[in-house]
């Protein structure tokens, strides 16, 4: 169990706890935080639930498959530490971590 | 009434498009009371892995669930589970549930989904006999693919499609059986109903086009042993799986005289023609602006785009339906995403090859594009996602021009 917190792009603040294994995408949902759909359910395939994750952070957040990248690429805000929620698993190293919701989902 | 008094709404059904629209309520800081009623045991759930991943059993029951029940319930909404809405009283604005009790509603929002079209032929009662619809489904017929037995398939749409590349991979020996000279006919033009025909054949499947069923023939004990064809043949089997399409769930709002035709009229507010009464999901048929006409569809997309509207409605925003829809399927190693509707498009360009895998189809009418299928190509999805939705016009040749970059054509 540890802490992630969510902050949306009017700049308010979710502090939620997780279970390492569950994806970011899952922890916002489950804690309804606004700005992230997660239409597809985790498919990598509707590109709602894109994340832009503290700089410190990124490194922990694992590598970028091609087709996340491919629907990143195409993402209005997309930014150097751009992430689909749905393909960061978490782990115990990402309690803390900080993450940035854009102003718009695809 | 005073503003700061509590009103009630009521979602009927406990699907898709319910989850979708309680969690948007819940993020949307909602000030009414909230009442789900769903007849199936579970907390809305994704049905999209019922053919896919769970099937497979790569995935447990709870990950189909959207949230847990416990965060719904955290925040103050009520889910009444196992429950059937048997009837609407218009006047009294009140339904009656299967338990005889009444609740009470200020807004009613009917959140039906759909149901299996049943094939009615004779020997279409015998055992062994599948639909698939929801996780019960799932769990009888995935005890059933047992390396080795023949899985006949009725229907080439993707649903029968899913199951057939989730069977292979378990050692099924799987037949499809499709009416119409292509798969996928309803949803996909002639080059995606190839590349899959190629597919499923490449992975062992029988897949049999222009071939229509006229029944099923008996073995021991009532089980079904073969399904029968109109050319007189007939394909032996051990279990049987029939999908071949789903019927709007209308009943309700039907017997409650809201106006319906093959769904629940809605306008692009998600209203029906009570002022009180919404409706949103595979249940509807609405007015959509992005196609301007009265529209049907099944999909996670239009579930979850008509809760926002209906969201939007219940907080007195008035944000019309408007968005291009969007499908996914995955069958092996294919990712196929789709955006737009196809069936009147003048005009298909090809970007890529169906031999490397990777490639996309652009539908065009008069020269905008209307729709795209992407194998494969996620790029091409997201490109065709905001081309669709702008309505875009394009040079055909740019889009098939491998040096051409998709990015800079939106
Ligand atoms: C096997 C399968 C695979 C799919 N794959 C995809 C996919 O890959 N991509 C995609 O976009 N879509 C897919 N779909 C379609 C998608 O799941 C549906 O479009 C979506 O679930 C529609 O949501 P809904 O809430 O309108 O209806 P449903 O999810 O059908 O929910 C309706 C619910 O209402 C309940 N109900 C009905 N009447 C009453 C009543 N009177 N009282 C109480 N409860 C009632 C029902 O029991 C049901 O639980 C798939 C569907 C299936 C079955
Ligand atoms: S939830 Fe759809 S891409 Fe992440």
């Amino acid at each position: 169990m540890g802490k992630i917190t969510f902050i949306e792009h009017d700049n308010t603040e979710h502090v939620t706890e997780f279970e390492a294994g569950t994806t970011l995408m899952q922890i916002a949902v489950d804690n309804a935080v606004p700005g992230i759909d997660g239409d597809c359910g985790g498919e990598c395939a509707c590109g709602t639930c894109h994340m832009i994750v503290a700089d410190e952070w990124f490194g922990k957040t694992g590598s970028i498959g091609d087709a996340e990248e491919q629907m990143l690429s195409m993402t209005p805000e997309r930014a150097q530490t751009s992430r689909l929620g749905c393909q960061v698993r978490t782990t115990e190293a990402m309690d803390g971590m900080t993450v940035h919701l854009p102003e718009f989902q695809m | 009434m005073t503003i700061s008094e509590k009103q009630t709404t009521v979602i009927v059904g406990g699907g898709h498009a319910a989850g979708a629209l309680m969690t948007i309520l819940l993020q949307k800081k909602y000030q009414h009371e909230v009442v789900l009623v769903g007849e199936e045991p579970h907390p809305p759930y994704q049905r999209p892995p019922l053919s896919k991943n769970y099937l497979a059993g790569e995935v447990d029951q709870a990950s189909l669930y959207l949230k847990p029940r416990v965060v719904y319930e955290k925040a103050g909404q009520q889910l009444r589970l196992g429950v059937r809405v048997e009837q609407i009283d218009r006047d009294n604005k009140t339904i009656r549930l299967s338990d005889q009790s009444t609740l009470k509603y200020d807004q009613l929002v009917l959140a039906t989904g759909s149901h299996v079209r049943r094939l009615r032929a004779p020997g279409s009662d015998l055992q062994g006999i599948h639909y698939l619809h929801d996780i019960t489904d799932t769990d009888a017929l995935r005890e059933k693919l047992v390396p080795g037995k023949r899985l006949v398939i009725v229907g080439g749409g993707y649903i029968g499609l899913e199951v057939a590349a989730s069977a292979t991979k378990k050692g099924v020996n799987v037949t499809v059986l499709e009416a119409a000279d292509r798969l996928m006919q309803r949803v996909t033009g002639p080059e995606m109903s190839a590349f899959f025909y190629a597919k499923h054949r490449g992975a062992g499947v029988d897949v049999r086009l222009n071939t229509a069923v006229t029944g099923f023939e008996a073995g021991d004990q009532g089980r079904v042993a073969g399904v029968t064809l109109a050319d007189g043949g007939t394909v032996p089997a051990d279990v049987v799986l029939v999908s071949i399409g789903v019927i709007p769930e209308t009943a309700l709002a039907e017997a409650a005289g809201l106006p319906c035709d093959d769904g629940i009229v809605v306008d692009e507010f998600a209203r029906t023609g009570d002022p009180d009464i919404l409706a949103i999901g595979d249940c509807t048929r609405h007015r959509n602006l992005f196609f301007e006409k009265m529209q049907r569809l099944e999909s996670v997309a239009n579930a979850v785009d008509q809760a926002r509207t209906a969201a939007a409605t219940l907080m007195g925003e008035e944000k019309p339906y408007d968005s291009a829809p969007w499908f996914w399927s995955n069958q092996y190693d294919v990712r196929l995403q789709m955006v737009g509707l196809s069936q009147n498009s003048d005009q298909r360009v090809l970007r890529g090859s169906a031999e490397d895998k990777e490639f996309a189809v652009f539908y065009l009418r008069e020269g905008s594009v209307i729709a795209v299928d992407a194998v494969n190509l996620p790029v091409a999805f997201m490109v065709g996602k905001q081309l669709v939705q702008h309505r875009k016009s394009v040079c055909a040749k740019a889009l098939s021009d491998p040096r051409t970059d998709l990015k800079s054509l939106v």
